[in-house]
This record gives structure tokens, C-alpha cells and sequence, in this order.
């Protein structure tokens, strides 16, 4: 038995890609973060190691919802004060699409970095000590030696945020992305049949995460080569 | 006379407070193999560390080929020109006791590795040239395998074929055999053999002392961060000057 989408199948496709869309997006600034507050938190500078302790332990501790509140209706409220004395006094906006990819990137990176700092830790140092006598500069040796091994090991833990991330995507319904969660919305005000959308809605998210499982396992084989058993 | 491959002239280095190297300083000619023996806490691997700059050494000079490197002592740390420590590494091997191959990377990728990336060879050449080295270490059937498919032996001689792959002007072995089961010691103790009969500048930090006295031509040995003795591996292994030298071979050689 299909259930009958009353023509809305296509307007919930659309959603589905823009919550893909902004999935990819944050995860792929969250990372980029993670990696900073990773090294942050990792550095030999006290400042440094401050700045990526309250980065972590800020945006772990406030709900994401008000996050994401927080940057769309603050950022419009700070861009306008930096504008004016330019001589700009009109209405400045964040799109929900820039708001939501760096609510949630921020979020993102702020676990990832507890991730990267983890799989940072547990590389020998000599992985990059051997890299370095052989004549390699810091940023080499990190992106040929300590990069790939840090990734097969913070690849597990970044599955699971994005997991995660890809559920939440949904919060951002509430600043008007049309995204899956708010054309569901869209159809249910329109058709007044609930049950049927939320259940679209439910399958479509867990068609998402099965992809993303099985992408990742994917994922985790590639980077795991070498670490076979004997 | 000529320029010594290798010069690391008074060094210093404490840990903590505690005083490593005292002022140690070695010199290698050309095509020189020395052991640098000691019991451990002398500061012996220190001191090889510093060589390359894997420590920063307190004070002291390095040169390599007649380069001199300078480190500058400041207010929190020390102030060094990182390029050209960089390329002093590429001129100066070295093989760790507990080999530090990268295992995301195959045998042959783990020594085309500094070759194409550092040297900018070609990675067709490299990879032939990776070939010949595998070959020389007795590993050519292994250049596909990971490190972690290997015994400790072998992925100690695919170590010393990495360092090789620089083409180094000297080559520093900190216990290359330490990490390793007694039955796999000989094969790569044969493999450095072949390196010194080649004629490699090499300063050799080890526990065999039947290897070092075979192998070397001189012998440092270091006591509590100083040279305690050093000369000729003939004549400090025939009749070592010092007490503590006595004592010490006497301990290691049954």
C-alpha cells in the first residue's frame, strides 16, 4: 500500500536535498573547526589553549535551538551595527541557509574538536618525529603523516555527529530554511493529514542516516588500510 | 684537512633542571662509523637527538658538511632558522629504535614518501630507486605490505632503506636492535654491517658491543652526560683507559 502524497512528493524531494545540502555544509565547517580547536586545545600557547577550552565547552553547553536562534537573529542585529557607520542604515539579513550552516558548523565543530583532540592524543609521537627527521616541515609532515592517521581514528566519532547533525538539521525549520522538516509542515497544513507526512518524513530521515551508515562504514575501511590484522 | 661529514661540537641539554648532555661533542670523517656506547641514562640517545635537532640542544654547535646551524638561546625557547634544520635533516638519516614506519602507508610509499615530498623526485624515479634500496635490505619481495604485516626485523630494514632514500651524507642509528626479538637482531645488524663496509658516515648508539667493536671504527663512550672515553674501537675494546669503560664492557661482553 502506497500512501497517497497528494501531489507533495515532490515539494518533500526538494526538502530533502536542501537538508542535505545544509548537512554537508555544516559538517564540512565543523570539521575545519574541529581540526582548529583541536590544535587549539593541543598548542603549546595558554591563550591559544583558553580560546579552544571556552570555544568546546560554550557551544557544548547550549542548546542548539538557541544557537541557531542566537546567530540568525544576532547576526542580522550585528552586521547592521557594523554597517551604519558606514553609512548603511537599512535591514540587513542572514539568509537561513548561512545562519543554519554556521549555527550548526559551530556546534559540530565544538564536539568535533573533543574528537580530533582524542584522535590527536592517541598518534605516537614518533609518527611525526620520523616524518620531521627525514627533512619534512611542520605543515607536511602533518597533512602526510599525522593527518591521515588522525582521520581512521576521529572517522567513528564524526560519524556519529553527523548522524546527529543530519536529525538537527530540522532545528533550522524554525528560521524558515525549506528544508524537509518545515515542507512536511508545509504539506500538513495543506492535505491536514499528519500521520501521513511525519511518517514520510521519518522515512526519508532514516533512508539519510542508512546512506550515511552505510558511507561511512565505507569510509572507515578505506582509512583503515594498513591496520589489518597480520 | 678535510671538512668532517659531521660535527656536533660541546652540546647541551637538560631536562627539567636535570643535566643530560654536559658538553659532549663528536666528530665524524668522512666514511667514519662511530658507536656511541654508554649505560642508559648517559645520555647517549639524547645526544643523538640533538644532533638532528629532535631535542633542541641548550648550547652547542652542529655542522653538517662544513654547515653550521645556529640556535640562539631567547628569553622562552630558542630561535632557529626551521629551513635550515629542515635541510639538515634531509642530509642526515635517522633510524629509531622502535622504527616509526607510518602504517597508513606500504613499504614503498613509506620511502618514496621524503624523496618525492621534501626532494621533489620524480615518483617514477623515486619508486625505482625505493626498488633498488628494498632490494639492498633484502625486502623486495615485502614493498607492498604494510608495517604492520611485517616482523620487527623487517620493518626495521624498511626503516633504514626510508633514511637511505634521502641519500643521506650521515646516518644516525639510535638502538636500531633494542625493540627487537634476539633472533631478528642479526638480520638487521647485517644490513647496517653492509652500510659501513659501503663506506656510510654513521654514529651508531647500540647495545651489541661484539656489533660495535666489529663494526666501528671509533668508540665514544659517555658517562652521566660527558665523554668518558674515546678512541679507536681496537684499542677501547683491547684495553679501555678508564675504569668505568672497564667496567661497563665487562658487564656487556660475557
Amino acid at each position: 500500500m502506497v500512501p497517497d502524497l497528494h501531489g507533495f512528493g515532490p515539494v518533500l524531494l526538494e526538502g530533502t536535498l536542501m537538508t542535505v545540502r545544509l548537512a554537508v555544509a555544516s559538517c564540512a565547517v565543523g570539521i575545519v573547526l574541529g581540526l582548529l580547536g583541536a590544535a587549539a586545545k593541543l598548542s603549546g600557547s595558554p591563550v591559544l589553549r583558553a580560546l579552544g577550552g571556552a570555544y568546546s565547552t560554550v557551544l557544548r553547553g547550549i542548546p542548539e535551538l538557541l544557537v541557531v536562534l542566537m546567530i540568525y537573529f544576532g547576526a542580522s542585529t550585528v552586521l547592521m551595527a557594523a554597517a551604519r557607520p558606514f553609512g548603511y542604515a537599512g535591514y540587513i539579513e542572514l539568509s537561513p541557509f548561512v545562519a543554519g550552516v554556521t549555527a550548526l558548523g559551530l556546534t559540530f565543530g565544538a564536539y568535533a574538536t573533543e574528537v580530533f583532540r582524542g584522535a590527536l592524543q592517541a598518534i605516537p609521537p614518533g609518527q611525526s618525529e620520523a616524518a620531521r627527521a627525514l627533512g619534512m616541515g611542520r605543515v607536511l609532515a602533518f597533512r602526510r603523516v599525522t593527518l591521515p592517521q588522525v582521520w581512521r581514528l576521529a572517522l567513528p566519532g564524526l560519524g556519529n555527529l553527523f548522524m546527529v547533525l543530519l536529525k538537527d538539521t530540522a532545528l533550522i525549520s524554525v528560521i524558515g530554511l525549506e528544508e524537509l522538516m518545515r515542507m512536511t509542515a508545509f504539506a500538513v497544513g495543506r492535505t491536514k493529514e499528519p500521520f501521513t507526512f511525519y511518517l514520510a518524513a521519518a522515512l526519508i530521515y532514516l533512508v539519510l542516516t542508512a546512506l550515511t551508515t552505510l558511507a561511512l562504514s565505507a569510509m572507515e575501511r578505506r582509512a583503515a588500510r594498513g591496520h589489518g590484522r597480520r | 684537512m678535510d671538512t668532517p661529514a659531521l660535527e656536533a661540537l660541546d652540546i647541551h641539554k637538560s631536562f627539567l633542571g636535570h643535566e643530560v648532555l654536559r658538553g659532549v661533542s663528536v666528530r665524524a670523517r668522512d666514511g667514519e662509523v662511530i658507536a656511541i656506547l654508554g649505560s642508559s641514562g648517559s645520555g647517549k640517545s639524547t645526544f643523538l637527538r640533538c644532533v638532528n635537532f629532535l631535542e633542541v640542544p641548550e648550547s652547542g654547535t652542529v655542522r653538517v658538511g662544513g654547515e653550521e646551524v645556529r640556535v640562539r638561546r631567547k628569553r622562552n625557547g630558542y630561535a632557529f632558522d626551521q629551513k635550515q634544520i629542515n635541510r639538515l635533516r634531509a642530509r642526515v638519516g635517522f633510524v629509531f629504535q622502535s622504527f616509526n614506519l607510518w602504517p597508513h602507508r606500504s613499504v614503498l610509499d613509506n620511502i618514496v614518501e621524503a624523496p618525492v615530498h621534501v626532494r621533489r623526485i620524480p615518483r617514477p624515479e623515486a619508486v625505482a630507486r625505493a626498488e633498488s634500496l628494498l632490494e639492498k635490505v633484502g625486502m623486495a619481495d615485502r614493498r607492498d605490505l604494510y608495517p604492520n604485516q611485517l616482523s620487527g626485523g623487517q620493518q626495521q630494514r624498511a626503516a633504514i632503506a626510508r633514511a637511505l632514500a634521502m641519500d643521506p651524507d650521515v646516518i644516525l642509528f639510535d638502538e636500531p636492535t633494542s625493540a627487537l626479538d634476539p633472533e631478528l637482531v642479526g638480520e638487521v645488524l647485517g644490513v647496517i654491517r653492509r652500510l659501513a663496509e659501503e663506506g656510510r658516515t654513521m654514529l651508531i648508539v647500540t647495545h651489541e658491543m661484539g656489533f660495535a667493536r666489529e663494526v666501528s671504527d671509533r668508540t665514544v663512550f659517555l658517562h652521566q652526560g660527558r665523554v668518558e672515553e674515546e678512541g679507536e674501537s681496537s684499542e677501547v675494546f683491547a684495553g679501555p683507559a678508564s675504569d668505568r669503560m672497564r667496567r661497563f664492557l665487562s658487564g656487556h661482553l660475557t
